[in-house]
């Protein structure tokens, strides 16, 4: 099986509070993996160990080893800010840049890291961007409007397009649904079924039928109680986890028995 | 249901009726108080405007913008030279405190961890309370080191300032880059960019009308001083283009030199006193304004 993202051993702290023990699981290229399980159990943590993003937080760190198409981004000498060109990020809350237009958001990526575009160039990677993120068609006769006059869903869709404006190899999204009403959410969820041809997705959600209808592999994390850390409980095909789980835990979860 | 209705109808409208009356007289009283109060603390502000004003138009002429000091000792003369004083000692105290102001705060905000960002903040705080006449002899002792005893020129004057209005600087710069929701630098993060360009592209862009703004509140604080520049910048009569050397004028100075020594013909003296003094009242007025306007322009657009 080809492996977009190998995860071994990895264990994630904040200061002295351990948050997510000993996970080890690879995650195919091109498929869609969510990450269930209850508040406080780690799923975000290991989300953002993913590239990067957990240190940036005083005081966190990480053990073990995260391989990216074959490269360890914990490896020494790796800059995490060339990890994070290759690994993209999705937040919960919709967070354009507030000073920028519509196309300078999808830009901003590009920009921040100092590529050179021609005008051209530049018109293409938004016409691009915003199609793959399903908004060319509503936002394409006021792209110099602000970012922030946009709805909800819109700008979760904008941030969507700023992620992929940079071509990354795998696009990790962090509750990117749990701010938004339910038509904003189906049509991300139509839309990430299309970004699974070219980027491999991870999604972390709280909405079970979410990961039950989008996802192709569903790891399942819990946790033994408050100050304890977060572990893997399950990880398998997302049918296979919602029809008959290996765990009682996961069964128990599924089924809305606790969490 | 409508039996329910009905019964019990009467009964909140008459509860209404009587907690009605009681707020109605408690709302009455306190907004006249407020009111009352409001007023009381206008009447030193307009007695002050309406004098400066009354008494400051009569030389509000070309003659006052058109001249300095040098070789008058009745009527006539004007301040031109206290109105360019003021000018470039104020803006060679936004060169010096702006900039370093700015980055202090983005120290604090960005950077500062530990003991380190603690004693900034603390001496920032320091600073803040510093009596101005101490920034002034401060600035003196400095320049008298170097340059010999007794030296006096806009530089100094600009220095003494630059310690008043650092702190303003910093302290308004910092509360608005902590207003930055940390959601745009972790987006800037997530998006490969490297922690200074965050800071230069994202971050200070966000927070820009709040900072220009702060800064020209600051300006605002500091162009009314008097004492420290009345130490280090001296006084003069006449036009100094030079900040580096000999002795510069600036308004409030120029005000307090009117009133202190008056000559012979002394309703002259009086009357250019106040019409300095009107001049710097718009003076500070014009810099509140512009600040607002600056901050509408340079605010994150939402439409």
């Amino acid at each position: 099986m080809p492996k977009a993202i190998e995860i071994a051993s990895l264990n994630a702290y904040y200061g002295s509070f351990h948050a997510v023990a000993d996970v080890s699981l690879t995650i195919a290229p091109r498929s869609i993996t969510a990450f269930i399980g209850p508040s406080g159990c780690g799923k975000s943590t290991l989300l953002r160990t993913l590239n990067r993003m957990h240190e940036v937080i005083p005081g966190a760190r990480v053990t073990g080893s995260v391989l990216v198409e074959g490269q360890d981004v914990y490896g020494s000498g790796v800059d995490p800010v060339l990890v994070r060109q290759r690994v993209g990020m999705v937040f919960q809350r919709p967070n354009p840049f507030p000073t920028m237009s519509i196309k300078d958001n999808v830009l901003a990526g590009v920009r921040l890291q100092r590529r050179r575009l021609s005008k051209g160039e530049a018109n293409s990677v938004v016409e691009r961007s915003l199609r793959s993120a399903g908004l060319w068609t509503e936002v394409r006769d006021r792209l110099d409007k602000p970012g922030a006059s946009l709805s909800g869903g819109q700008q979760q869709r904008l941030c969507i397009a700023r992620a992929i404006a940079i071509e990354p190899e795998v696009l990790l999204m962090d509750e990117p649904c749990s701010a938004l009403d339910p038509i904003s959410t189906l049509a991300i969820e139509e839309l990430m079924a299309g970004l699974k041809a070219t980027y491999t997705v991870v999604i972390v959600t709280h909405n079970m039928a979410q990961a039950a209808r989008i996802s192709d592999k569903t790891a399942f994390f819990t946790i033994d109680g408050a100050r304890k850390p977060g572990r893997l409980v399950e990880y398998g095909p997302t049918a296979a986890m919602f029809s008959e789980p290996n765990q009682q835990a996961t069964a128990d979860y599924i089924a809305g028995r606790f969490g | 249901m409508a039996v329910i209705v009905l019964d019990r109808a009467p009964s909140i409208a008459l509860g209404k009726h009587t907690v009605r009356r009681g707020r109605r007289v408690a709302d009455t009283a306190a907004t006249w108080v407020i009111c009352g109060v409001f007023g009381l603390a206008l009447i030193p502000l307009v007695s002050l405007l309406w004098t400066a004003v009354s008494r400051g138009l009569s030389r509000l002429d070309a003659d006052f913008f058109g001249n300095s000091m040098r070789g008058v000792v009745g009527a006539g003369g004007g301040a031109l030279h206290a109105i360019l004083g003021t000018g470039l000692i104020t803006g060679a105290t936004i060169v010096l405190s702006v900039p370093l102001g700015i980055a202090a705060a983005i120290y604090l905000v960005e950077y500062g961890r530990g003991p380190f960002a603690r004693a900034v903040t603390f001496l920032v705080d320091v600073m803040t309370g510093i009596p101005s006449i101490v920034a002034g002899l401060f600035a003196y002792t400095v320049f008298s080191m170097v340059f010999g005893p007794g030296v006096r020129s806009g530089v100094a004057g600009a220095l003494a300032l630059s310690l008043l209005m650092i702190p303003v600087v910093v302290r308004s710069s910092e509360e608005m880059l902590r207003l930055v929701p940390d959601d745009l630098r972790e987006a800037a993060y997530a998006l490969g960019t490297p922690k200074y360009r965050t800071i230069g592209k994202i971050v200070l862009p966000t927070a820009i009308s709040g900072i220009v703004s702060g800064s020209m509140l600051g300006v605002a604080r500091i162009v009314g001083e008097t004492a420290p520049l009345l130490l280090v910048a001296g006084y003069s009569d006449a036009m100094n283009y030079n900040l580096f050397s000999e002795r510069m004028t600036t308004l409030p100075v120029y005000i307090y030199q009117q009133w202190k020594f008056k000559g012979a013909d002394v309703a002259s003296y009086d009357d250019r006193a106040w019409t300095a003094a009107l001049v710097l009242i718009a003076f500070v007025l014009v810099i509140n304004l512009a600040s607002r306007l600056v901050a509408k322009w340079f605010a994150p657009k939402t439409r």
